[in-house]
């Protein structure tokens, strides 16, 4: 078979994964192209990304949310709430960042407990009860800013985590830019690499399907060369934001929790048909605890994560955010139907989504056109999923 | 005999790969009770399924005449215009909305383009006197019992001016004192020129009530039967139910004798909240190592109910009751405790609550011993893999690759992935809740020599079949359950299909 025969075949059955990678490519591409070169700008690269973090933290929640047949509305506002509570702990009692941010994450878990517990312990639909949840925070978020308005948070550690960079390795003043992001972006793609070189072997001594020799390679290159451009992109500005490094550990983190570990199987298993995971002595109720419970701590983190890049706590914290979460996941290529969805398939959804509004922002599209644009593209990716599922793909 | 209301001549149904019904002719007279009797899978429902339109003229072959003339049905809308009614076995019933606006709905009482409500409740408290019940039409159906609810559904036909009602198991899920009711109201009906179509398991009710009997077994009719001229007995409907074409060959087995209890079940109770009535009656069994017990019985005899709640499913259901496992008190909160007893439980509906079918052949053999296959909550790929493959290989799954989607593979396969699954976590007590069902015969001959080899090794089995020829040819023992009661055990020799028949239709 030739190597375009192999890519073919390649694509057509992957359809749905590369089909992301291909989409978001694409997309980057031409606001590039349209932007005069502005869109892939280190400076607007590094926006970008600080941009969607709190997004993303939350559409990796949502991912696991939506994958056990549930729904979570109430995360915008609590993300809004506690981002204010963020702000009067450090503003008004003066509690120092470095305790401010444990507890509010505590916080974000009870709240998710407390969700968890109407849906399991009650029955109540998680729509209904979280539409309550929205209701509430949003009601809360407004009592705990009614005195002041916007809080200003003028502490710098807290909003470094929005703002900042990953500081420089001194003594490497003699490499151009910013020299540890390079030199993490390189430790990146070398572990990547060897990490597949290594897996495919691995399969092939179980012989297991594996990519064709060509189309790995190929794989490996591009995948190597979009890591390695934005590395060098981010040295050249300054360096790899806060941001940037703590959506990369959660991504990391529950990707590792999702593939790997007992706890992500039995919620995919859970999600894939609960009946059957039940009687295979997986407690339904215990993972929906546990998935509402990450949810409300990634909630905090991206509370936090906004009032930081903000500098400030304001009445409308949080607005929509949980649309915006459930959108990404949805173009990520998560099912409503459950079982289905993978982290990093939310971390594309949440780019593509981000990259959008960036995009067309730098254009200068006026709002109504960029909600309308988003609007196809959730509903283009949905028929996708919809189409690729009846061939049974 | 008089004038026939209904005929049907020479009907053949088939489906992919099955013939359902085999050129079966049914004659039903003008104003009588007509019965309908024969083994699960003899093919009543599909012959009612094609009387009442379910499946439309020219998906099957044969006719039916109804007052004479030929039908073409092409949905239950067409059949019920010319008088046809059927209620099946789960009714069809709106529990939220009111008894009076069941009955009329679909057919409502209009005038001008709205609904004449104050009309409809009169009519309604008519039908409601015909079938002699004396509810509030205003009433909810979800307040009124089952047997109630029943009598609804029989008001409803007649409020279409039914003249063949034709019933599916009605008294499958009635208590005695309803049953009965309903009986007599059957006759009261007959007297007021509306035929009837009963299908029932319980053979008493049948002697009791039906002008006539038709036998239908593997999808032909047997024979039928005139109750005025004194054909109708039990032994002579339980001969011509059963004596289904073995289709199975099993592999031969010692019968041994061992004396060591595993698992005793002592004054076991279930209620099923969802249905609000009890399936499961003051059940008494054990089972000894070494043993393939048979649990045989009909379809919703409480069977499976007795497997989920010994299970730890409690969730629908609320238990009483003894467990003892190799002679220990047990409870059970949830599945997790019993797989951790070292019971395992085979479901009969695999697609639904057996396997996950978008996840692949291995996620589904480890999931219910992934910490088997764990170090400190992390899953070893290896372990994983090496798992499968010997569970592939002894049980021959017949699978492109480990990584396949269940979904892809066929039933027999599929069962053979849920047997994975349970054998994996090596229980002491496997129950297999219709191990067989919908599998071809050499799937079905694999999976009895595995069992044969597990029960070999001390593996103690519980199997539930509807299938009398399985139960004869691979049990030990055998429980007999009807209506959520056990009313017999049969040592193996002294088992014959007309025993057991006898005692799952009492």
């Amino acid at each position: 078979m030739t190597f375009f025969q192999d890519l073919q075949k390649v694509l057509r059955q992957n359809v749905r994964e590369y089909g992301m990678y291909i989409a978001l490519f694409v997309i980057m591409a031409i606001f590039t192209v349209l932007t005069d070169g502005l869109f892939l700008s280190p400076r607007n690269i590094s926006n970008l990304i600080n941009q969607m973090g709190y997004i993303a933290v939350l559409a990796v929640g949502m991912t696991l949310v939506i994958v056990i047949r549930h729904i979570d509305l109430s995360v915008g506002f609590l993300a809004g709430f506690l981002g204010a509570v963020a702000a009067i702990l450090m503003v008004q009692y003066g509690v120092p960042a470095v305790a401010v941010v444990p507890l509010v994450l505590v916080l974000g878990v009870c709240a998710g407990l407390i969700t968890a517990f109407l849906i399991v312990y009650f029955g109540i639909p998680a729509f209904v009860a979280t539409l309550a949840g929205w209701m509430i925070y949003r009601g809360l978020l407004l009592q705990a800013t009614m005195g002041t308005g916007t809080i200003i948070i003028p502490n710098a550690d807290f909003n470094a985590i929005g703002n900042g960079f990953i500081p420089d390795i001194p003594f490497l003043d003699f490499i151009p830019g910013h020299a540890l992001t390079l030199l993490l972006g390189i430790v990146a793609i070398v572990f990547f690499v060897l990490g597949q070189i290594n897996d495919r072997k691995r399969k092939k001594t179980y012989g297991f399907e594996v990519l064709p020799g060509a189309i790995f390679a190929l794989k490996l290159v591009f995948i190597s060369a979009i890591v390695g451009l934005v590395a060098w992109t981010m040295a050249g500005y300054n360096g790899i934001s806060w941001t940037a490094v703590i959506v990369l550990l959660v991504v990391g983190v529950y990707h590792f929790i999702t593939t790997r570990t007992v706890l992500g199987r039995h919620v995919y298993a859970v999600g894939g048909n609960p009946e059957a995971a039940d009687l295979s002595g997986v407690s339904v109720s215990k993972i929906t605890y546990v998935v509402f419970a990450s949810m409300g701590f990634l909630t905090a983190l991206s509370g936090i994560l906004f009032a930081s890049r903000l500098q400030s706590a304001t009445t409308t914290a949080g607005t929509l955010f949980e649309l915006d979460a459930i959108a990404a996941a949805f173009v990520g290529g998560v099912s409503a139907a459950g079982g289905v969805g993978t982290i990093i398939g939310s971390l594309i959804g949440a780019l593509v989504m981000a990259s959008l509004s960036n995009g067309m922002n730098l254009m200068g599209v006026d709002i109504s056109i960029q909600y309308i644009a988003k609007g196809f593209v959730l509903a283009l990716a949905v028929i996708f999923d919809a189409a690729n599922r009846r061939r049974g793909a | 005999m008089t004038t026939p209301i209904l005929e049907m001549k020479s009907i053949t149904k088939t489906f992919p790969g099955v013939k359902a019904l085999d050129n079966v002719s049914f004659r039903v007279a003008q104003g009588e009770i007509h019965c309908l009797v024969g083994e699960n899978g003899a093919g009543k429902s599909t012959l009612m399924k094609v009387l009442s339109g379910v499946w439309p003229y020219g998906s099957y072959d044969g006719d039916i005449l109804f007052g004479g003339e030929v039908q073409k049905f092409k949905g239950i809308a067409d059949s019920e215009r010319v008088g046809i009614a059927i209620i099946y076995q789960e009714l069809a019933l709106f529990p939220q909305l009111t008894v009076y606006e069941n009955i009329f709905l679909g057919h409502e009482i209009r005038k001008g383009a709205l609904v004449d409500w104050n009309e409809t409740i009169k009519q309604a408290d008519k039908m409601l006197k015909k079938v002699k019940l004396s509810v509030n039409p205003a009433a909810k159906i979800k307040d009124l019992g089952v047997g109630k609810q029943q009598l609804v559904e029989i008001a409803k036909a007649l409020s279409k001016d039914v003249k063949l009602l034709i019933l599916d198991e009605p008294t499958a899920a009635l208590n005695e004192d309803d049953s009965e009711n309903l009986l007599t109201l059957l006759r009261e009906l007959k007297e007021q020129g509306v035929t009837c179509i009963m299908i029932s398991h319980k053979l008493k009710e049948v002697i009791e009530i039906a002008d006539t009997v038709t036998v239908l077994r593997d999808g032909q009719t047997v024979v039928t039967l005139d109750a005025q001229k004194g054909e109708v007995s039990e032994p002579v409907l339980i001969k011509h139910m059963v004596g289904r074409e073995i289709d199975s060959v099993f592999p031969k087995r010692e019968h041994k004798r061992s004396e060591e209890v595993v698992l005793e079940v002592k004054n076991w109770n279930a209620h099923s909240q969802q249905l609000g009535r009890d399936v499961v009656k003051d059940a008494n069994f054990n089972l000894k190592k070494g043993e393939i017990v048979g649990f045989a019985g009909l379809m919703g005899s409480g069977r499976t109910e007795l497997a989920l709640s010994l299970f730890g499913n409690s969730i629908g259901y609320q238990v009483k009751g003894d467990l003892f496992l190799n002679g220990q008190k047990q409870q059970f909160k949830q599945p997790e405790d019993a797989i951790r007893a070292g019971l395992a439980y085979v479901t009969e509906d695999r697609k639904a609550k057996g396997l996950i079918l978008i996840q692949d052949v291995k996620q589904n053999i480890t999931l219910a011993n992934l910490h088997e296959i764990a170090r400190r909550g992390v899953v070893d790929n290896e372990a994983e893999i090496g798992v499968a493959n010997e569970y592939r290989t002894s049980l021959n799954i017949k699978t492109p690759s480990i990584e396949q989607k269940v979904k892809n593979l066929s039933g027999g396969n599929q069962q053979k992935v849920s047997l994975g699954k349970w054998l994996f976590v090596k229980p002491n007590v496997l129950i297999l809740d219709e191990p067989t069902r919908g599998i071809d015969v050499g799937a079905k001959f694999e999976i009895y020599t595995l069992m044969n080899g597990l029960v070999e090794q001390g593996m103690s089995i519980i199997m539930i079949s509807s299938e009398l020829p399985e139960v004869l040819g691979m049990s030990d023992r055998v429980y007999v359950v009807a209506s959520g009661r056990i009313t017999g055990e049969l040592p193996i020799e002294e088992a014959t299909q007309e025993k057991i028949m006898q005692l799952a239709t009492s």
